[in-house]
C-alpha cells in the first residue's frame, strides 16, 4: 500500500506542477503570461491562461546562489543597483533567456497589478517595450483611509474587466463567469486552509519552523485558485493542527523564544537567517506572509477590495495592526525587522512601524539591513550582533517572567 | 538695469528665499497649502483663495528625517521632511502629498507623526490614466480633496473658482513654455541659473503674477538677438535647480535649450483642456501628461518625446540629471537611452543629491561631454 504523502511534499510537487503547466502550455503553442505576485490570479485561473512569476523566479534564483551574478549582469545592462533585485535578476534573464538555477519560460504577454508597489509598474513597462509584448495593468491606488472606498472598488472593477476582454483577444480563450464564481469558492477554501495551517503558530511550541511559510509560499501566490491547492493547504493544515494537539513539532530543538520576522526573507542568506536564529532556540511564528496571500471576500466588490488590502498597499494603520494582531495570537517574545534594500514601499515606514509595533506589543526588537536577493547588502556579522542581542533581551524577560511567578 | 534684468532678479529673489514669500503671504492674511510633487492640483488650492506652495525640498543636510526614512530614499523627500520637523514650514496650513512613487507612499505617516500641526491631504490618482475609469476615479479623488480644502479656506469652492483658476494655470503653463523656449536662444542672458530660477518662483508666488512676469520676460528675450557659441542639450529628470550643477553647466557654457524636468516644463507642456465640469477637465488632464517617469508609461512616450525635443531644440546631446534614489528615473534610464541612442544623441547622465557638497566629478563628467560635442 502507497505512503500517505505528506503536505510538504504535495506542495512542493503541486509547484512543480505548476511550473511545468506553463512550460507545457508554452509548448502547445499557447499564449503565456509573465504575471505580477499580487495580480488578481482569479482571472487566469478562470479562463485557464498559463503565468508564471518573475518575482517567485527572483526568490528561487537568489536562494539558489545566482543572485548577485544575475544582478550584476542588469546592472552591466545599464541598471542601477539601487533597483529592486527581483527586477534586476529578471531584466538579466530577459535578456540572456537563460539562467542556471531556474528558468521560466519566455511570456506572449505581461500582467501587471501595482498593489504591492509602484516598481512593479515600472519593471513591466521596461519588458514590455524590450519583448515588445502587449502589457495590461490593474492600477490599485494606494489606500487612504482603514477601509477600501466606492471609488476605488469602481475604478478595479472596471479595469478588471478591461484586462478580462484584452485576456480574451490576446489568447483567444473566452471568460467563463460560472467557472469564475467556482474559482471564487475554490480560492477561499485554500485561503482559509492557508490561514489555519498559519493560526495553527499560536500553539506553544509552534507545531512547525516558522520558515517553512517562505518554503510554501509560492504555491500560495499562484495556485490557490485550484482544488489541488486547496486539498494541498488543507492537509497541511490538519497536519499542523494534529502535531500542536500532541505538542509536538517540527523545528529543531526546544523553541525558547518566537518571534515575527518583518519583511521578505533574505532568499540569498536564508540558511543563516534562519540558522542564527535556530540554533538560539528562536523559533519564527509570525509573519505578514500569512495573510499576504489570504484573500477572503463574499463578492465581486469584496474581491476587488481585497487587493487593495495586499500589504504595502494599505494606510499605515492598518498594515500595523495586522502585524500587532499577528504578533498578539501567535504569543512572541520579540521580533526582527528586515530593512530590505530592494524595496522603498516596505521601507518607507518601517521605522516608525518598528516603534509603533514595540509600543503596542510591548515586545523588544531589532532591525537590520538586508535584501531579498542581492547578497551583497546582507551583513552575516549585523545580523548576527542584532540576534544576539534580541536573545539576551529575551533571555532576560523569560528570566524575570519565571522568577515573578 | 534692463527690464530683463529686472524681472530676472525680481523671479530669482523669490525663488532663492521662499520662506520670505510664504511669511508675507500669511502676514497679508492669506492661507498657504504645500504642495508635494508630481501633479498634485495646485488649482484646486488656488480656486479656494490660498497660496499653493511648491514643496521640492531643499539643498540641506537632513537629521531629523533619518528617523522616519532610510538613507535609501530620496532627498528631495528626506528635506521636505527635514523642513517640516524643524519647523521651517511653520505658517502653512495643510500638505498635499501623493502616492505617485514607493517613496511618497511612506511619506504622509511620517509626516503625520512628526509634524503634528501641519495636516496631510493624500492625493491619489489614477495610473490607468487614459481610460474613462481612470479619469473618472481621478476625478473622484479632485472633489474629495476639494472639499477638503474648502474646509481649510472656510469657504466653498464654486465650479466658476476652479474654472478661473485652470484658466490662471493655463496661461502661467503656456507662459513657462514660451519663456523656456526664449531662454533656450539666450544663455548669456540667461545662464541655467537664472532659468531655473524663473521657473521654480512659480511654486511660491501668484500664478496670474508668474505667468504675467514670464510671458513679458519671453517677449523681451525674443527681441534681443540669439547667443552663439553655447552647446544645446535637453535635461531630463526630475529636477535640476542645484546651484552648484548649474554653475557648471555654465563654466563648461552649456546652454538648456529645452527640458524635460518633472519641475520645470513637463507640468507646463500639458493644458487642462475647458470642460463644463472643470473637475473633470483636470482629471483629463492627467491622463495627458508624458514625459515623467512616475506616470504609467508602457509605450515610454518619455523617450519618443525627448529624442523629438532634442531633435526640434537642435540639441547636440540629452543631460539626465539623475535624482539620486528614484528609482522611476533609474528604470526608465535603460530604455529611453537606448532610444536616444538610436536616435544618434549622446546621453551624460549625472547623479545628483539635495546633499551633495562635492560636485567634483560631476565637473568632470561636464566637461569631458562639452569637449565631445
Amino acid at each position: 500500500m502507497e505512503e500517505k504523502k505528506s503536505a510538504k511534499v504535495i506542495l512542493r510537487e503541486l509547484q512543480d506542477k505548476i511550473a511545468q503547466d506553463v512550460w507545457d502550455a508554452k509548448n502547445r503553442g499557447e499564449k503565456i503570461g509573465w504575471c505580477a505576485s499580487n495580480f488578481p490570479q482569479e482571472i487566469t485561473t478562470a479562463m485557464g491562461i498559463q503565468v508564471t512569476y518573475p518575482e517567485n523566479m527572483g526568490a528561487a534564483v537568489g536562494a539558489k546562489g545566482g543572485g548577485q551574478r544575475m544582478c550584476e549582469y542588469a546592472e552591466g545592462m545599464g541598471y542601477s543597483n539601487d533597483l529592486c533585485s527581483y527586477s534586476r535578476i529578471n531584466f538579466a534573464y530577459a535578456d540572456l533567456k537563460e539562467c542556471a538555477e531556474q528558468e521560466i519560460p519566455m511570456p506572449d504577454f505581461l500582467l501587471c497589478c501595482n498593489n504591492i508597489c509602484n516598481c512593479m509598474m515600472k519593471w513591466y513597462e521596461n519588458l514590455a517595450l524590450e519583448l515588445d509584448i502587449p502589457l495590461l495593468m490593474i492600477d490599485i491606488p494606494h489606500l487612504d483611509k482603514y477601509t477600501c472606498d466606492e471609488d476605488r472598488i469602481r475604478y478595479i472593477r472596471a479595469q478588471f474587466d478591461d484586462c478580462v476582454r484584452q485576456l480574451e483577444e490576446i489568447t483567444g480563450k473566452k471568460m467563463d463567469w460560472d467557472h469564475f464564481r467556482e474559482v471564487m469558492d475554490v480560492s477561499q477554501r485554500s485561503s482559509r486552509a492557508w490561514l489555519r495551517a498559519i493560526a495553527s503558530m499560536s500553539a506553544t511550541p509552534s507545531p512547525f519552523s516558522g520558515f517553512d511559510i517562505f518554503n510554501n509560499m509560492a504555491v500560495a501566490c499562484v495556485g490557490r485558485g485550484t482544488v489541488a491547492a486547496a486539498e494541498a493547504f488543507e492537509a497541511l493544515a490538519d497536519e499542523y493542527e494534529e502535531l500542536a494537539a500532541k505538542g509536538e513539532t517540527t523545528f529543531k530543538g526546544e523553541e525558547k523564544h518566537r518571534i515575527l520576522f518583518e519583511g521578505i526573507a533574505c532568499w540569498a542568506n536564508l540558511r543563516f537567517t534562519y540558522k542564527a536564529l535556530q540554533s538560539r532556540g528562536i523559533n519564527l511564528t509570525a509573519s505578514v506572509y500569512g495573510p499576504a496571500f489570504s484573500f477572503l471576500y463574499q463578492n465581486m466588490d469584496e474581491l476587488m477590495a481585497a487587493y487593495a488590502y495586499v500589504p504595502n498597499s494599505n494606510c499605515f494603520e492598518r498594515e500595523l495592526e495586522m502585524r500587532v494582531k499577528d504578533a498578539i495570537a501567535h504569543k512572541v517574545d520579540g521580533a526582527v525587522f528586515h530593512m530590505n534594500r530592494s524595496c522603498k514601499n516596505w521601507s518607507g515606514n518601517l521605522y516608525e512601524l518598528e516603534r509603533r509595533f514595540r509600543e503596542e506589543t510591548g515586545v523588544p526588537t531589532v532591525m537590520f539591513d538586508g535584501d531579498q536577493s542581492d547578497p551583497r547588502v546582507f551583513s552575516e556579522a549585523q545580523y548576527e550582533t542584532r540576534v544576539e542581542a534580541l536573545a539576551e533581551i529575551m533571555d532576560e524577560r523569560k528570566r524575570a517572567k519565571e522568577a515573578q511567578a | 538695469m534692463s527690464r530683463i534684468d529686472d524681472i530676472l532678479t525680481q523671479l530669482e529673489t523669490i525663488s532663492r528665499n521662499p520662506r520670505a514669500q510664504l511669511d508675507a503671504c500669511l502676514a497679508a492674511g492669506k492661507k498657504a497649502v504645500g504642495v508635494m510633487p508630481y501633479f498634485c492640483p495646485e488649482e484646486l488650492v488656488y480656486a479656494a483663495g490660498m497660496q499653493p506652495f511648491g514643496l521640492w525640498g531643499a539643498d540641506m543636510v537632513c537629521d531629523q528625517s533619518r528617523r522616519y526614512y532610510p538613507a535609501f530614499i530620496c532627498s528631495i523627500l528626506h528635506s521636505v521632511l527635514e523642513l517640516g520637523i524643524t519647523g521651517k514650514l511653520a505658517g502653512l496650513s495643510a500638505i498635499m502629498i501623493p502616492f505617485s512613487c514607493d517613496s511618497l507612499k511612506g511619506m504622509a505617516t511620517n509626516w503625520e507623526v512628526s509634524v503634528k500641526d501641519i495636516p496631510v491631504i493624500n492625493v491619489a490618482y489614477a495610473q490607468n490614466r487614459k481610460i474613462d475609469a481612470g479619469t473618472e476615479f481621478t476625478a473622484s479623488q479632485l472633489r474629495k480633496i476639494r472639499g477638503q480644502l474648502a474646509e481649510i479656506a472656510g469657504r466653498e469652492i464654486t465650479d466658476a473658482d476652479i474654472a478661473a483658476a485652470v484658466e490662471v494655470y493655463n496661461a502661467d503653463r503656456a507662459a513657462i513654455i514660451a519663456f523656456a523656449d526664449a531662454a533656450g536662444k539666450h544663455p548669456k542672458l540667461v545662464p541655467a541659473a537664472k532659468r531655473s530660477a524663473v521657473i521654480k518662483a512659480g511654486f511660491f508666488m501668484d500664478r496670474a503674477e508668474h505667468a504675467k512676469l514670464l510671458t513679458e520676460l519671453a517677449e523681451l528675450l525674443a527681441a534681443e538677438p540669439g547667443d552663439r557659441g553655447y552647446i544645446r542639450v535637453v535635461t531630463t529628470g526630475i529636477l535640476a535647480d542645484s546651484p552648484a550643477l548649474l554653475e557648471i553647466f555654465e563654466e563648461n557654457r552649456i546652454c538648456i535649450a529645452a527640458d524635460q524636468i518633472a519641475a520645470e516644463s513637463v507640468d507646463a507642456r500639458t493644458q487642462t483642456p475647458v470642460t463644463e465640469d472643470p473637475i473633470i477637465g483636470m482629471a483629463e488632464r492627467y491622463g495627458k501628461l508624458e514625459g515623467c517617469s512616475i506616470l504609467f508609461d508602457p509605450g515610454k512616450q518619455r523617450g519618443k518625446e525627448l529624442v523629438e525635443l532634442a531633435k526640434q531644440a537642435g540639441a547636440e546631446g540629452i543631460i539626465w540629471v539623475m535624482t539620486k534614489f528614484c528609482d522611476p528615473e533609474e528604470y526608465d534610464f535603460v530604455p529611453v537611452k537606448r532610444m536616444a541612442d538610436a536616435a544618434g544623441i549622446r546621453v551624460l547622465s549625472l547623479e545628483v543629491d539635495r546633499q551633495m557638497v562635492n560636485y567634483e566629478q560631476i565637473r568632470s563628467a561636464v566637461q569631458a561631454f562639452a569637449e565631445m560635442c
